[in-house]
């Protein structure tokens, strides 16, 4: 196996821990729509210790790629461009808002801080949707690597029902990991309730993500990414048993195997290529063209075979530390 | 305007407000790391209380610091491929390998240990939090390490070959072993402690004049402050010194642009002020010190310094024709001056206030007024790092890396001018609009908040 194919894997590992961990802080932001202050509260101090070193998986993604396929990092930045300046706007308000929100106690401050976390969830869970689609579906990159198109072209109504599809999967993923951080028995019900249906919805959008792709793109004619794909719709239907029997763990567990399934199958229906070109499969950025050096490479696996691991253990620990559920009475603590 | 030009202001604006933030974060949790040690060693209980309460004041203004910085950062990091993207393709091989090192060890450090040590104080032995703060310490700092080692092969390439039209890495050892790191990181590092230090003195100097409760208490932290303050303004002093006299071997066209030294000049003569004409390129007024600059760069008061229209010269020479010069050398100048006189006002203002705290502490009462004006000269440090960042990045146009890839051909080819101006307007908005919301949480909390002596 040569190192282009190790990176491969290993941007794969990256976008998996980002989807899964991010996943779930976006779903609970964007559960708390709606939600009373004391409840908006607490959904916030379930991900408070976390969110940053969550956040961080999308950020080594982002360093990774530039690392190991400099043309992919190059052209899908400058392709997303004003997609990744909503995002930003997005990540900037959530960031500040977990920070602020309960720096002063005005009512008023703090709901303004709590939408930007709901906008700040919402908008990159359903982008990151949009730009799943329109990598699968590919997009006009020119003999160059350019992209030719411009932002309304990476909006069609298929790009949409990605999107949705990601908002209402990071949801329910949020919610189940609610329900085994919430310790309120009456706040715990309705949101296994809530969990269930969204699960429920998932689902749907799920089969309809599946047609729309089978029908835009080459996804299916591999056999490893409808393996993957069909794991990972049997995962959100265990999940959704979960959240029906109000077993919070086998439901987030699976919401995060779902999670993994999808991103590992997207990657496949890629490989090698990681860029798809709509305007000629020579002008595909795969792992070759796209590359860095072998030296580059190998200097940035020994990096990443360090640590990696390292990381995977100290955020364990810190999960570890906050494993107990959360009381109403921990929201003023903080 | 072009995609081009809006990209440079774009970049430079985001850096800038970046900055603000970033030089707080490297000395604050330093200082936060000290003051939280201070507290777990200390013995007698009382003692330990109070030194607790002022980790957790001065913890609270360095996380709402903290998260502008961080924001901020991630901005930064898509920028490389959102509006650079020739770029990345051309330096990826090299630029990305830094870039990515610093999210695996510092970033994922900074932001797992961050959230343990906010929430962990009831969770954690003292210990296990104190090094929460020691490793929040650590990783950010590191991060800066990788950045400047990034940026320092933009300003001084090594270790590298040109292959198929791109630049490639051969030495990953001299990557980080540049020359140019050890300026740039150094003087970093002193600034930010500077900047943190001289941030707490303030706060403290402002409480102790305003809050009679907590009075007590800040004279503690003002104490501390002066001394760690004073460490990073002697530090960045030196640093900046030696690293401009580095300089004149690995970028004089920079050192003479700051210094707005046309002509090659034995002894070279130091500008104080200087009407820059950069058009004919010479100084149509000026008032020098004879000798000056030379003794600065040579420590003695004999030795040539090159001149601007010299190195323009050898750079045709070297690279064909072309301009070569900075495109702003007034700017530059000037920026060099404002950044050292806020330094050597620094300097008297901590000198000034380690004489009150130290020998007349009993007549701290006396002097309110000059406590309480202390917010105002809070924006020194602030002035002095952007300013140097200025120098430091206008000084390397027409480069994006210096002698590899011009500035003009590293912008992305598919963006239009309206594209970058919603962004240029949208990032300057919303950055505009949280530093007030920032400022005005962190003033809230710092009048509200008393400390007092009673346990």
């Amino acid at each position: 196996m040569d190192l282009n194919i190790v990176w491969f894997i290993l941007i794969t590992v990256l976008f998996t821990g980002f989807f899964i961990l991010e996943g779930f802080d976006y779903g609970v932001g964007i559960m708390m729509i709606g939600r009373p202050k004391n409840e908006r509260g607490q959904f916030v101090r379930a991900i408070g210790p976390v969110w940053d070193g969550n956040e961080v998986w999308m950020i080594t993604a982002g360093g990774a790629t530039f690392a190991a396929f400099p043309h992919v990092y190059a052209t899908m930045f400058s392709t997303f461009y004003l997609a990744l300046f909503l995002m930003l706007l997005a990540l900037i308000m959530r960031g500040v808002a977990f920070e602020l929100r309960g720096k002063l106690q005005y009512s008023d401050w703090i709901n303004f801080w709590d939408f930007g976390i709901i906008f700040g969830s919402f908008v990159p869970a359903l982008l990151w949707g949009v730009a799943v689609v329109n990598l699968l579906r590919g997009l006009p990159i020119n003999f160059e690597m350019h992209y030719v198109g411009n932002f309304l072209n990476l909006l069609s109504p298929c790009a949409l029902v990605g999107g949705i599809f990601f908002v209402l999967l990071f949801t329910f993923h949020g919610a189940n990991f609610l329900s085994i951080k919430i310790a309120d028995v009456g706040l715990l019900q309705d949101i296994q309730k809530k969990s269930f249906s969204l699960g429920l919805s998932a689902l749907f959008n799920y089969v309809l993500f599946a047609a729309v792709m089978a029908h835009d793109t080459d996804i299916l004619s591999k056999p490893g990414t409808i393996i993957f794909l069909g794991l990972s719709v049997a995962a959100v239907i265990m999940s959704c048993m979960g959240a029906k029997a109000g077993n919070g763990c086998k439901a987030f567990l699976s919401s995060t195997l779902a999670i993994a399934f999808l991103t590992i199958g997207f990657f496949t229906a890629l490989f090698p290529r990681i860029m798809v070109s709509s305007i000629s499969p020579d002008f595909s950025l795969n792992i070759y063209n796209a590359a860095s050096t072998p030296h580059t490479l190998m200097l940035m696996t020994i990096a990443a075979a360090i640590f990696v691991p390292i990381v995977l253990c100290y955020q364990a620990w810190s999960y570890k530390v906050f494993k107990d559920r959360i009381t109403p009475a921990d929201v003023h603590y903080h | 305007m072009d995609a081009l030009i809006l990209s440079r202001l774009q970049f430079a604006i985001t850096t800038i407000y970046h900055f603000l933030f970033v030089p707080v974060t490297l000395g604050l949790s330093i200082f936060v790391a000290l003051l939280e040690t201070w507290y777990v060693n200390s013995g007698s209980y009382e003692e330990r209380i109070k030194l607790k309460k002022l980790v957790k004041f001065f913890g609270t203004i360095f996380l709402i610091n903290f998260a502008m910085g961080v924001v901020t950062g991630i901005v930064q990091e898509f920028h490389f491929g959102m509006n650079w993207s020739e770029y990345a393709r051309f330096m990826g091989d090299i630029f990305g390998a830094p870039l990515a090192l610093e999210a695996l060890t510092a970033f994922f450090i900074e932001s797992t240990f961050i959230g343990l040590w906010i929430f962990g104080w009831d969770k954690l032995s003292e210990k296990m939090h104190c090094l929460c703060i020691w490793l929040v310490a650590f990783g950010s700092n590191l991060s800066a390490f990788w950045i400047l080692v990034a940026n320092s092969f933009m300003q001084h390439p090594v270790g590298y070959a040109i292959e198929d039209g791109r630049a490639v890495m051969t030495d990953f050892i001299d990557l980080v072993t540049n020359p140019y790191v050890v300026g740039e990181y150094s003087h970093a590092l002193f600034a930010g402690i500077t900047t943190g230090g001289f941030l707490v003195m303030v706060v403290s100097a402002w409480k102790i004049a305003t809050d009679e409760e907590s009075r007590e208490m800040f004279v503690r932290t003002l104490r501390r402050a002066v001394l760690y303050t004073m460490l990073g303004v002697l530090g960045v002093m030196g640093s900046g010194h030696l690293h401009a006299q580095y300089l004149a071997q690995a970028n004089p066209m920079k050192l003479a642009s700051f210094e707005a030294l046309w002509e090659t000049e034995n002894p070279a003569p130091f500008a104080i002020v200087a009407d820059i004409n950069q058009e004919m390129r010479r100084n149509d007024f000026e008032i020098i010190i004879p000798k000056m600059f030379t003794f600065m760069v040579h420590n003695s008061f004999s030795g040539e310094v090159k001149g601007i229209n010299d190195l323009q010269k050898e750079a045709v020479e070297k690279y064909g024709s072309g301009y070569y010069i900075p495109n702003d050398v007034c700017g530059m100048f000037w920026s060099f001056r404002a950044m050292v006189g806020a330094g050597g006002l620094l300097l008297m203002i901590v000198f000034v206030t380690g004489c009150l705290v130290f020998f007349c502490r009993s007549k701290i009462r006396e002097h309110h007024c000059c406590l309480k004006l202390m917010p105002l000269l809070l924006p020194l440090p602030f002035i002095a790092n952007s300013a140097g960042w200025y120098i430091a990045e206008a000084g390397r146009q027409p480069w994006i890396v210096v002698g590899l890839q011009k500035t003009a051909v590293a912008v992305s080819p598919n963006l239009s001018a309206g594209e970058v101006w919603i962004t240029l307007i949208g990032f300057t908005a919303i950055y505009l609009f949280l530093a007030v919301l920032a400022v005005f949480a962190a003033v809230m909390f710092i009048r509200r908040t008393k400390i007092t002596e009673e346990v």
